[in-house]
């Protein structure tokens, strides 16, 4: 039997382009471009949640975490896009 | 029984315009309405269900998004799938639409802020059960209060017969400045392809009294009556 221990993986929700997104905007335009950190072009905001997993691998542990997010609706594909990533 | 109409109006962690609902529908003769805890199985024998506003488990994740996954979701599906009338109102039209029952997203409304006035809507088709009652471009006064009510269309788009209200300003013209949360096409509620699921973001229940309304508007009674009593 192969070992399994504990994987952290991130998962980040955020509207999708062209859902528009205006708590990222209104962060960018009104504080950080208002600023003057004008090397900064767009600012997204989203959703996070890390899932602490038990697998054997990373691969796995993402593997499981995105069809949990895809099985419960962690995201509406109507309007958001997901990243899931190992920590 | 007596022989009335039955209806379940289910009460999630959090809800707080079911008694309201409840109350609304008690005034149409021949209704009998109850509330319905979301773990109790009993509402498979009823005649139609109400979904009410409010909140439900902290819109924790998103607005209706936990509701979505509760045992009684799954037979509301069922009895949706049978054709019975399901009404969502506010948090119950963001849990069909986090069901699935509902095509598209509810988002937050693009001032990112909680919206709680009186608004009009117009009526776009009188071909479901809760608009039968109505005529096409009629308008009603309804009340809003809500967060994510920025409706978004599925990829595939609404189909025309999906779009039930629309904001609109007082003489239906359907406008930039009627629309109080930047809801694409002004979209107010919506249905299912059969027409038997509604989803709306307005308030009926809050607008069937006079005394209710500083327009003193009955309106929201009329889609009551047209679910439960016909044309």
């Amino acid at each position: 039997m192969s070992r399994t221990r504990l994987f952290s993986v991130n998962v980040v929700v955020s509207n999708r382009e062209g859902a528009g997104d205006p708590e990222g905007e209104t962060i960018y335009r009104d504080l950080v471009s208002k600023s003057g950190f004008d090397d900064v072009k767009s600012i997204r905001s989203g959703k996070f949640l890390r899932f602490d997993v038990v697998a054997t691998n990373q691969a796995s542990a993402r593997k499981l975490v995105a069809s949990i997010c895809d099985e419960l609706r962690i995201y509406n594909p109507a309007a958001h896009s997901i990243s899931v990533e190992c920590a | 029984m007596t022989g009335g109409l039955r209806v379940a109006v289910v009460r999630f962690p959090g809800s707080n315009c079911d008694s309201d609902a409840v109350r609304a529908m008690k005034a149409i003769r021949g209704v009998e309405p109850d509330l319905v805890w979301h773990e109790d199985g009993a509402i498979l024998g009823y005649d139609a269900v109400v979904l009410p506003g409010g909140f439900s488990f902290g819109d924790y994740l998103r607005a209706g998004a936990i509701a979505a996954r509760s045992p009684a979701i799954g037979r509301v599906r069922r009895l949706a799938d049978r054709g019975v009338p399901v009404l969502g109102i506010c948090n119950g039209f963001q849990v069909l639409i986090e069901a699935g029952l509902l095509p598209g997203a509810l988002l937050r409304n693009s001032t990112l802020r909680f919206v709680c006035r009186w608004t009009t809507v117009k009526v776009e088709t009188t071909r479901t059960p809760f608009t039968r009652g109505m005529f096409k471009g009629q308008v009603l006064r309804m009340p809003i209060a809500h967060n994510e009510g920025r409706y978004f269309p599925p990829e595939s788009s609404l189909k025309s017969g999906e779009l039930v209200f629309r904001y609109c300003d007082e003489m239906g013209r359907v406008t930039r400045a009627s629309n109080p949360t930047g809801t694409t096409g002004n979209v107010a509620g919506i249905c299912n392809r059969e027409g038997n699921v509604l989803g709306l973001m307005p308030h009926p229940e809050r607008a069937t009294e006079s005394v209710l309304s500083p327009f003193s508007s009955e309106d929201g009674r009329l889609l009551f009556e047209s679910m439960l009593l016909g044309d």
